[in-house]
């Protein structure tokens, strides 16, 4: 395989054209992923999600500028904003806030729309952020739609999570909800320059304070920071490394790897599974049951278990 | 399915006036394309290594400034050093009818001035995204 061989050499165009195909579904993206598998499971994966204007791109991109001062590491971005659901179309605009990663030959962004997919990323995400482990990619930002409550996708395909908050957002009842706080490894309150911001870290603290101890107890920390000037991002980084370093001492590390494999694995089967019985029921057979649903002569559970029973 | 078409749009040089591109990127969206839209203030080389990493199918320059004939063919230069010499690019903005000509001896796809029908940039993206790209 000629474009396997160009990505490990460093060849940043078919590494491109490698993402493309995969989002694309189409038949040559995948040959490749099984060629490049073994390489992977090296990076370390860092999400980050939060409500829309809270600055995740501005954090990402002072973030990967920190990293790349410290190390030679190569750092990967992929930025996902949500696609039109009456055009399909989208308009990616997370590259404006992250110019100062622009001309670092060491530093790959890629947007992606979200196709459709409600969970905060796509469907394609998890492939993408595989391809770019294999291609040598060590830090690899994943940056969600603007996610508030319930797009907790990611917690299942990151190793430290990042929770995105700033003030003047929700009040404390907004912070004691579930959903995106369970998710957050690390929680950051970002301008915090604003006046309302020690207001802010006072009710996610409390919310934390009050939620069911964690495995491995870990206790996720407030991180204060104004990303627009890079203040608190060292410290910010530092409790990444912090969270890292656990993830492999605590053996959460593993487990996590362990249930976005199988989940990973769950959802290729759920895939498949439909895929070959889409391909031996007859087209009448699931009218039939389409109709007796839209009837309500069956429930959709009762249909699809008479369907897969005969 | 048809795949998907990723466009780039993008204002080099120093002028800050971007209600054109915003415009235009709105209605590629609203074509159901994906827009990569990279602000204001951009180099070539900005606007050639995004289009590298985003792997896009054609890319939309807006300019203002009147920094065309000096801007246009820096960047299908670097395009070519990256190997996307094929790739098609677009440009509007405040163009002089005497300059499209040779806009287009460079080898730009389409030239569009103030007025232009939304509508029928749409369809230049289109047609010029859909002409078979090397590999």
């Amino acid at each position: 395989m000629g474009l396997a061989e160009d990505v490990l050499r460093g060849d940043r165009l078919a590494l491109a054209r490698w993402l493309t195909w995969l989002e694309e579904d189409d038949p040559r993206a995948d040959p490749i992923l099984a060629e490049l598998f073994p390489r992977t499971g090296q990076a370390h994966r860092l999400g980050v999600t939060g409500p829309p204007g809270s600055g995740k791109s501005t954090l990402v991109n002072q973030a990967a500028a920190w990293c790349r001062r410290q190390s030679s590491e190569l750092v990967a971005v992929l930025a996902v904003d949500p696609s039109s659901p009456f055009s399909g179309g989208a308009i990616l605009g997370d590259r404006i806030r992250m110019r100062d990663l622009a001309g670092d030959r060491g530093v790959f962004i890629r947007s992606m729309a979200s196709r459709g997919a409600l969970g905060g990323l796509s469907r394609r995400t998890a492939d993408l952020v595989e391809a770019l482990d294999a291609a040598g990619y060590r830090r690899i930002f994943i940056e969600t739609v603007g996610a508030g409550q319930a797009e907790v996708d990611i917690a299942r395909t990151a190793d430290t999570t990042l929770v995105v908050e700033a003030p003047g957002m929700g009040d404390d009842i907004q912070a004691l909800k579930a959903g995106i706080l369970e998710i957050a490894d690390i929680l950051v309150v970002n301008k915090s320059d604003l006046p309302n911001a020690a207001a802010t870290e006072h009710a996610l603290r409390a919310s934390l304070e009050l939620a069911p101890d964690r495995p491995g107890s870990w206790a996720p920390p407030v991180v204060p920071t104004v990303a627009e000037t890079g203040q608190g991002i060292e410290a910010l980084m530092e409790a990444v490394d912090r969270h890292r370093q656990w993830l492999r001492q605590s053996g959460e590390g593993e487990s996590r790897r362990r249930a976005r494999a199988a989940n990973r694995l769950d959802g290729e089967l759920r895939h498949a599974l439909t895929e070959r019985f889409r391909r031996e029921v007859s087209d009448g057979r699931y009218e039939a049951a389409l109709s007796a649903v839209l009837e309500r002569r069956r429930t959709p559970a009762q249909a699809a278990e008479e369907l897969i029973r005969e | 399915m048809s795949k998907k078409l990723r466009v780039l749009i993008a204002k080099p040089g120093l002028d800050g006036h971007d209600r054109g591109a915003k415009v235009i990127a709105r209605s590629l969206r609203d074509a159901g394309m994906e827009v990569i839209y990279t602000g204001l203030r951009q180099t070539p080389e900005m606007i050639a290594d995004a289009a590298l990493q985003e792997d896009v199918d054609a890319i939309g320059l807006s300019i203002l400034s009147g920094a065309h004939l000096a801007l246009v063919p820096r960047i299908l230069e670097v395009l070519r050093l990256q190997g996307m010499a094929d790739l098609p690019v677009l440009i509007g903005g405040i163009i002089p009818d005497d300059d499209v000509p040779t806009l287009k001896a460079m080898g730009v796809a389409a030239v569009f001035g103030p007025g232009a029908n939304t509508e029928a940039i749409t369809r230049a993206f289109q047609e010029a995204a859909a002409s078979p790209k090397a590999v």
